[in-house]
């Protein structure tokens, strides 16, 4: 099977490539929109800032690339957050794949810090990326915007409110945690992903 | 609900693990990749490489370690040690670690951590603060703690959120090393001052003390290495204990 990564300026690409190959998978890393079209999945990962980044993409015409993409897709992260409408984050239009806006947390009590940092569980998993016994299983998040629960949302998690764990529209998949730094539980989403 | 992370850290001198690691029938405890992934295996949430070898050619062996961390263990990690600027950053960045810890760098240099959180985002940036408890103040110290700066906690903690910081990892040296259990009144100041997540080192003995920090020092991770490597506690039985606790933890 042939799996693309979308190179691109942002951070945890590598991250996601060796989390592929722990699964046997030898990904292509590539900003080659010809390499990214033929590929059988594509991953688009991301940590890093909305603004630049979609500014990147679209001075390197990977915008209307990933938006016109017909096999599976996996956002994730700022991956996904870019795949919204809008977001937050330097008041960023984005890809608009989902219709949903980015928000950014706002605490409500002392303790609700952010970033959203750490392990928290998923909750109403659909399928798709999800098979039932990830029901309330532990994954791991970074994070300071999120997406509201929306007609897109496929899994939730529960910080300072309800937000999108993950959304899915089409051939179009994304995760707001990293499955590539989510341990076993990471792992079979990625294979989930990958057997699509 | 956000559990709280259990992180075992591990030093490393020359790409093995030091600190004297002590397990019955685990014969790779020198190897940090092995280590690491046992760990991980157990219940860790996280892990921390905290490189203490000072030379050059100790930096590349530390960089080829953490590709080899990365491309074994499936849970976040961060690096220390060493960090001084941008390009340190982006090398370990660059090999795959998901956090750098920087320390004394930071003291001297505080717009380093403006810089990390530019480029790479705040996430990306734990500032790691040594202190020592001093006729009622705590005062952090470079190098190791063996340097003093009469920079006082909260006022340097406060300055490093401002600045960009997107965790603290506060050792209490006062405590580190006694294992009567962690700085939890310090802890929960800080907690109860800053916005971002805040990290107890120094001072775990046994699994209350562990409890002690997240509920009395409202700590969001807590931080040990020898009572897990001389295997007084092991990390699966220590959650398990947490969660009885009324703790959350991933289990």
């Amino acid at each position: 099977m042939d799996v693309a990564i979308v190179k691109y300026n942002a951070g945890n690409i590598y991250s996601v490539d060796y989390a592929l190959k722990r699964l046997g998978i030898h990904p292509v890393i590539s900003a080659n929109p010809e390499i990214l079209a033929k590929a059988d999945k594509v991953v688009f990962p991301g940590v890093g800032e909305a603004y630049t980044t979609m500014d990147y993409l679209k001075n390197n015409n990977l915008d209307s690339l990933i938006k016109n993409l017909k096999q599976p897709v996996l956002g994730i992260c700022l991956g996904m957050q870019l795949m919204c409408r809008f977001s937050e984050e330097g008041n960023t239009e984005c890809l608009n794949i989902f219709d949903a806006d980015v928000k950014r947390f706002s605490p409500q009590k002392q303790e609700d810090k952010v970033p959203h940092m750490g392990w928290n569980t998923l909750n109403d998993v659909k399928s798709g990326l999800f098979s039932n016994e990830l029901e309330n299983q532990f994954v791991y998040f970074v994070h300071s915007y999120y997406v509201p629960v929306n007609r897109h949302t496929t899994a939730t998690t529960d910080y300072i409110l309800p937000f999108s764990a993950a959304l899915q529209r089409d051939n179009f998949y994304a995760t707001q945690f990293h499955p590539e730094k989510s341990g076993d539980v990471g792992e079979k989403i990625l294979e989930n992903f990958l057997r699509l | 609900m956000l559990a709280k992370r259990i992180v075992p850290c591990l030093d490393i001198k020359d790409g093995t693990t030091v600190k004297g690691v002590n397990f019955v029938n685990f014969r790779d405890a020198g190897d940090p990749v092995e280590l690491g992934s046992k760990y991980s295996r157990d219940g860790a949430d996280e892990l921390v490489y905290l490189d203490i070898t000072a030379s050059h050619e100790g930096r590349k062996t530390f960089t080829e370690l953490v590709k080899k961390v990365a491309a074994r263990i499936s849970i976040p990690f961060t690096v220390g040690g060493g960090i001084n600027e941008l390009k340190d950053v982006d090398r370990l960045l660059a090999a795959g670690a998901d956090k750098v810890s920087i320390n004394s760098a930071a003291l001297k240099n505080p717009k380093l951590i403006e810089d990390i959180a530019k480029n790479f985002g705040s996430q990306v940036c734990v500032v790691a603060i040594d202190a020592h408890l001093e006729n009622g103040d705590w005062l952090c110290y470079l190098n190791g703690g063996r340097i003093p700066t009469g920079k006082r906690l909260f006022e340097w903690a406060g300055e490093a959120e401002n600045l960009g910081a997107g965790e603290i990892l506060f050792t209490s040296m006062t405590h580190d090393g006694v294992k009567s259990g962690y700085a939890n009144e310090a802890l929960a100041a800080l907690s109860e001052t800053l916005h971002i997540p805040i990290i107890a080192s120094g001072g775990a003995g046994n699994c209350n003390h562990f409890r002690d920090a997240f509920t009395s020092g409202k700590a969001d991770a807590a931080l040990a290495a020898s009572v897990f490597h001389f295997g007084e506690i092991a990390i699966s039985d220590l959650k398990k204990y947490l969660s009885k606790e009324g703790i959350n933890v991933r289990l």
